[in-house]
């Protein structure tokens, strides 16, 4: 069954995407979205399975790999709790982005191909997670690296689209590095590449020591953290998330399954498959947390500050991963997995509800040309409305509440009780959960209240001054007089293909954390339900669901004075914002510029690489290496000029290669009769 | 099998083909060319699959002696059976490349072609010292006439750098390999492979090889023949060039250098590993900034033998593994992409990158199968190249982990300098009316690109294909080393708690014991 699951993807991918001129757009769609359908049905039994505690964990063997002296790996299948929330968040996302993209694609020719690549993408994450050693894992890290290269750069006549993919690619890459040779030292060390193999011996490896790069280190702590830079490129943490909100280039389906709900998780998904081995390396530990605290707030005032509606929700989804992280970091792994699992849901919501607004609005993507969209677009309204209210983490602590308040507040809470640096990422993160209520609810406020202002729009006016000739007629009815901001222009709800992705995911936002908060994050019913999938720490939950009740309802406060900021700013003194800009210029030109990181790495990296470059070929190369080797033996032999010309005319070298096989026939002839 | 001459059979169909092109018409001289590398490659799967993995380490040895010392001996073991697999493979590929491309003296092209197939075959085949260098360096003749003939504007310029350079490592290594005869007094690999050469004497036999085989792979900073060779070469010199010429330097290190002068490769290790940390960077940096494709394209070959190299002289089973699985890889990969690059050279005439842009728009299989070459270069997983990089890398992490670090860069600046042509060429908006006129690939170019594809795939999904073979031979290699094998930098020492110290300890390999140095 597992099989069915992974492959089926990748062979809808390859007749859709190959066999497309054979098939038809619409069949190529069909095939793709059948089989993702049939991989999300296949995967729901496995999931409850291990919720009802009936799953048994298994490994299945599809083909020999690699082996090499010690070295030896497969490829592989595995099956456990960990693999198999994944395999629902996955499946689920992927199939209901399927779904969407019949609509939101609908115009555009090559959809095909951008089906072919969905699936593609699907099968590398689904083998990324199934993955039963390092290797395989590699695969599915660097499978789901190139379905995004190919989707973000899916518009490919768009220079910074195709500007996007390279970045993504490259700066994913400087993480694999890390992964690469973290890879390398765990077989250095261990003499094995399998997981279940790692992490049994990990323990036996703590305190011993080991020289890298010259440096005499602790040897889980240089593996756990060459393999968590792996993890910072994937899970765009700070230092390597400058990827990320270029990535929204991308066809707004992709951003939502693939930079929200699925790859980018790929790194805490890693940290918490590895967990018995991080927990070996505390040092690394207190990295995870730092970074994750400090993306997480990084990212958080970021993204209070941009117009692009998509990019507040790659911020988000940044800052989101920073909580995971730490989550992760002070050891409340089946917290971050359960953030993990709950923002899938509400993040993929938030970027198709985005969709939709970008979908009405003919492609304008600046939230200061949006405004009163609530009466034209009213599902999707409300499908943002469930979105922000489970990313802000809404809910009565003790009782019940949207999403992202069960496993947002779970985190917070575990990190409150482990102490020491958590308690310190506790405070960045209610400080980021403050940040998240307002940007999420100026978002909200932007888009959906407040008067229209689409008339500045130039998509907008293209829209109605083109005549309606981008299928619109059906809204166009004579254009109405300006002065209430529309320039005339009717905005449309979304075809039931959007809708219904919509629906469904407001249901998992509204009710996922409610339901599986138990097996998640409770002490005894998690530690049944992870099995050892990962260092799943009984004792600490419980001191979480023990933290003072100060700190259960600290989030709440947070969020009810973000929300309450956010309205102050955006419903009732709209004036507010920019006087806040006048007065703090500088504070809000670093934060909008988003603290100056790609104009850094442009002069830190990006220059001085062509530079380098250009200096080694023209200096190295052709000024020193050919001036004093084949050029100047050339003109040394025959004296300078004569030879020039003699070369041009091709004699020289004749004459040189004619001595060569005299050499040749002189020195056989003197072995053969010497020796 | 037993007793037939199979190898001779391989070598002599190229070469009465050869003859035959010379007297026969154009046409018929790209016929006879196609077939006769067919039957040749039909015969190298015959060779395969009659092959005995773990048999004797010689198999299908043929013998017949000549004059003094010198013997006409051939025989091959699993590497040698894998890069003639390469050669027969890619030489019907070359054939039907320059199928179009080539108007001129076609009887000439093709025998020059086939005498290059006879002595780079003949180069894997040769089991007597003499025999080896006559067909090592006889290569070098075709590859020189192609170049200097069928070549593009500065071909005289390039031929005559390709000559220069390698001329001089050429008689250096005829010293040394005299040098050789007159100590072990005999001419026969496989007992050269077993003698015992006296330390210091290993040491400038090391030095006189390693100034002809640097050359050949090449290594910095003696590659600059490399990039002009390519540009001025026809497309399928270039394909044969990068696919099998550049192995020779890597299969004399692995077949001579480092069995026959174990401690010499020891004491030389850091000159080797300096080089090539060095090449991986500093090409990768100039293949960054290329205008023109093929010179690109030569600069990423030099950053991937420099992993070669590196990977050889980790002295361990992953390492040399890598290290020839890169070989086989690059081989395929980089013939595809000088392929790629010959078919809009075909079209358009230019191989000036800022010319081309929007090929996606117009030729979509073309965009497609240079994607998956391109992936294969950059190494990614699934696809030839990974396997080999991956396997390499991790080797040279086991002998230090700071050669490893500086050549894993190579796997970021890869995918920059790659995706970054890809890029140019193939996305962006198709504007430029004569590249809007390009067609998509024809059927000759679809038989070309699909076979190279399958086995970029075949490798990166199963490479066991690969690797089966030459296992023992890597083996024998490792153990010859041993004795001379330095520790790796990585000294772990167990903490507390003791068992688990011990299994790391058994993982990396015994052979820690009595380094040189």
């Amino acid at each position: 069954m597992i099989q069915a699951i992974v492959f089926l993807p990748l062979l809808a991918a390859l007749v859709a995407g190959l066999g497309q001129r054979a098939i038809g757009p619409f069949a190529s769609k069909l095939v793709t979205t059948g089989a993702l359908f049939t991989s999300c049905a296949l995967s729901w039994p496995i999931f409850l399975s291990f919720v009802m505690g009936t799953g048994e964990a298994e490994v299945v063997t599809v083909l020999h790999w690699v082996s090499s002296g010690a070295l030896q790996f497969n490829w592989e299948l595995r099956v456990d709790t960990l693999t198999a929330v994944m395999l629902v968040v996955i499946t689920t996302v992927s199939a209901l982005v399927h779904l969407y993209s019949w609509g939101y694609m609908e115009e555009d020719p090559d959809q095909p191909r951008f089906f072919a690549y969905l699936s593609l993408f699907t099968f590398a994450m689904l083998m990324l997670v199934t993955a039963d050693n390092l290797v395989q894992m590699f695969f599915g890290w660097e499978g789901v690296g190139l379905a995004s290269y190919l989707l973000i750069g899916f518009w490919y006549k768009k220079p910074s689209a195709n500007a996007a993919a390279i970045k993504a690619f490259v700066v994913n890459r400087v993480g694999d590095l890390g992964f690469m040779l973290g890879i390398f030292g765990t077989f250095l060390v261990f003499g094995t590449v399998s997981i279940p193999e790692i992490l049994a011996a990990a323990p036996g490896m703590a305190g011993s020591t080991i020289t890298f790069m010259g440096m005499r280190l602790d040897t889980m702590t240089i593996l756990c953290l060459l393999l968590f830079i792996g993890a910072m490129g994937k899970s765009a943490q700070l230092g390597l998330h400058t990827w990320l909100p270029d990535a929204m280039e991308g066809p707004t389906p992709v951003s939502a399954l693939i930079h929200a709900a699925t790859m980018v998780t790929a790194g805490v998904f890693m940290v918490c498959r590895l967990s018995p081995m991080f927990e070996t390396a505390p040092i690394a530990l207190g990295v995870v947390t730092f970074v994750g605290a400090a993306t997480c707030l990084f990212a958080a005032t970021v993204g209070t500050t941009q117009w692009d509606i998509k990019r507040v929700i790659a911020y988000s989804t940044c800052s989101q991963l920073g909580y995971m992280f730490f989550a992760a970091g002070v050891g409340a792994y089946g917290a971050a997995m359960f953030h993990l699992f709950t923002h899938a849901f509400f993040k993929a919501l938030l970027f198709l509800g985005a969709g939709s607004v970008i979908h009405a609005m003919h492609h304008e993507q600046d939230m200061r040309y949006y405004g009163g969209l609530r009466k034209h677009i009213p599902l999707t309204y409300w499908a943002m409305l469930a979105g922000t209210l489970a990313i802000t983490g809404v809910g009565i602590a003790g009782v019940a509440g949207f999403a992202g308040f069960h496993s947002k507040d779970g985190i917070l809470e575990a990190a409150f009780a482990a102490g020491g640096g958590g308690v310190i990422a506790f405070w960045v993160g209610i400080f980021a959960a403050l940040l998240t209520s307002f940007y999420s609810w100026r978002l909200v406020f932007l888009t959906f209240y407040g008067k229209p202002r689409w008339e500045q729009s130039e998509h907008i006016q293209h829209a109605v001054h083109d005549d309606h000739g981008h299928g619109h007629d059906d809204h166009g009815h004579a254009p109405k007089a300006d002065g209430d901001g529309t320039a005339g222009y009717h905005p449309h709800e979304s075809p039931l293909s959007m809708l219904i992705p919509l629906g469904v995911l407001s249901l998992g936002a509204v009710f996922a954390g409610f339901i599986f908060a138990h097996p998640f994050i409770y002490p005894e019913e998690g530690k049944a339900f992870w099995a050892g999938s990962i260092a799943f720490d009984e004792h600490l939950m419980h001191l979480a669901h023990e933290v003072p009740t100060w700190v259960k309802w600290t989030p709440f406060t947070v969020m009810a004075i973000g929300l309450f900021l956010a309205w102050n700013s955006y419903i009732r003194n709209t004036t507010l914002p920019a006087r806040f800009v006048a007065q703090f210029k500088l504070l809000h030109q670093f934060l909008y510029n988003k603290w100056y990181f790609d104009e850094l790495y442009n002069i830190l990296f990006v220059k001085p690489a062509f530079a380098i470059g250009r200096f080694f070929w023209k200096r190295g190369d052709e000024g020193t290496i050919d001036r004093f080797g084949p050029d100047g033996a050339a003109a040394l032999v025959a004296g300078g000029t004569r030879l020039a010309v003699r070369l041009q005319s091709g004699y020289v070298y004749g004459y040189a290669f004619v001595m060569l096989l005299g050499l040749v026939g002189l020195a056989s002839w003197a072995m053969v009769n010497f020796l | 099998m037993s007793g037939f001459p199979i190898l001779s059979l391989m070598l002599a169909v190229p070469l009465v083909a050869a003859i035959l092109c010379l007297y026969a018409g154009d046409r018929n001289a790209r016929m006879i060319a196609l077939v006769a590398t067919l039957i040749d490659f039909a015969l190298g799967v015959v060779l395969w699959a009659n092959f005995d993995i773990g048999g004797a380490q010689w198999q299908f040895v043929e013998r017949a002696d000549l004059f003094g010392r010198f013997s006409y001996k051939l025989g091959i073991d699993g590497m040698a059976l894998m890069l003639i697999m390469l050669s027969v493979f890619l030489m019907p590929l070359c054939i039907l490349a320059s199928w179009d491309a080539i108007k001129q003296r076609v009887g000439l092209y093709m025998a020059m072609f086939l005498i290059m197939e006879v002595v780079m075959i003949g180069v894997f085949m040769a089991q007597d010292l003499l025999l080896f260098y006559i067909f090592f360096e006889a290569g070098l003749i075709p590859m020189y006439f192609i170049i200097g003939i069928w070549g593009g504007a500065n071909r005289k310029y390039a031929a005559f750098k390709f000559f220069l350079y390698t001329l001089l490592g050429s008689v250096l290594m005829l010293i040394a390999m005299i040098a050789m005869i007159a100590e072990a007094g005999t001419t026969d690999i496989p007992t050269l492979l077993n003698y015992d050469f006296p330390v210091e004497m290993q040491t400038w036999l090391w030095l006189a090889f390693f100034a002809s085989l640097a050359v050949k792979m090449p290594m910095w900073p003696v590659h600059t023949w490399l990039p002009d060779a390519h540009v001025q070469a026809p497309t399928a010199g270039s394909m044969i060039l990068a696919g099998v010429l550049l192995k020779l330097g890597a299969y004399g290190f692995i077949r001579f250098m480092m069995p026959m002068f174990p401690d010499a490769s020891a004491q030389l290790m850091w000159l080797v590993f300096g080089l090539s940390m060095v090449a991986v960077v500093y090409t990768s940096l100039v293949a960054l900034v290329q205008n023109d494709m093929k010179k690109l394209i030569a600069y990423s070959s030099v950053a991937h033998m420099a992993i070669v190299t590196a990977g050889l002289f980790a002295f361990n089973q992953q390492g040399i593994e890598g290290a020839l699985i890169i070989m086989l890889s690059h081989g395929v990969v980089s013939a595809a992409l000088f392929f790629c690059v010959g078919v809009i050279y075909d079209r358009l005439h230019t191989r000036e990158i800022d010319r081309y842009g929007g090929l996606a728009v117009n030729m979509p299989a073309y965009a497609l199968f240079f994607m998956l070459f391109t992936m294969a270069s950059i190494g990614l997983p699934g696809t030839s190249g990974f396997v080999g990089e991956f396997l390499s890398l991790l080797g040279i992490y086991e002998a230090s982990s700071v050669v490893a670090f500086v050549c894993t860069t190579g796997i970021i600046l890869g995918a920059a300098y790659m995706l970054y042509l890809y890029r140019r060429v193939v996305f962006g908006e198709l504007t430029k009316d004569d590249v809007k006129a390009m067609p998509d690939l024809n059927p000759r170019e679809w038989a070309i690109m699909a076979p190279l594809a399958a086995v970029a795939l075949w490798m990166g999904v199963y490479p066991e294909s690969f690797l089966a073979p030459m296992r023992s031979d890597v083996t024998t290699v490792v153990a010859r080393l041993a004795p001379a094998k330095p520790a790796g930098d990585a000294h772990l020492a167990a903490g507390k708690p003791k068992p688990a110290a011990a299994h790391g300890e058994n993982a990396h390999g015994s052979s820690h014991a009595g380094g040189v140095q």
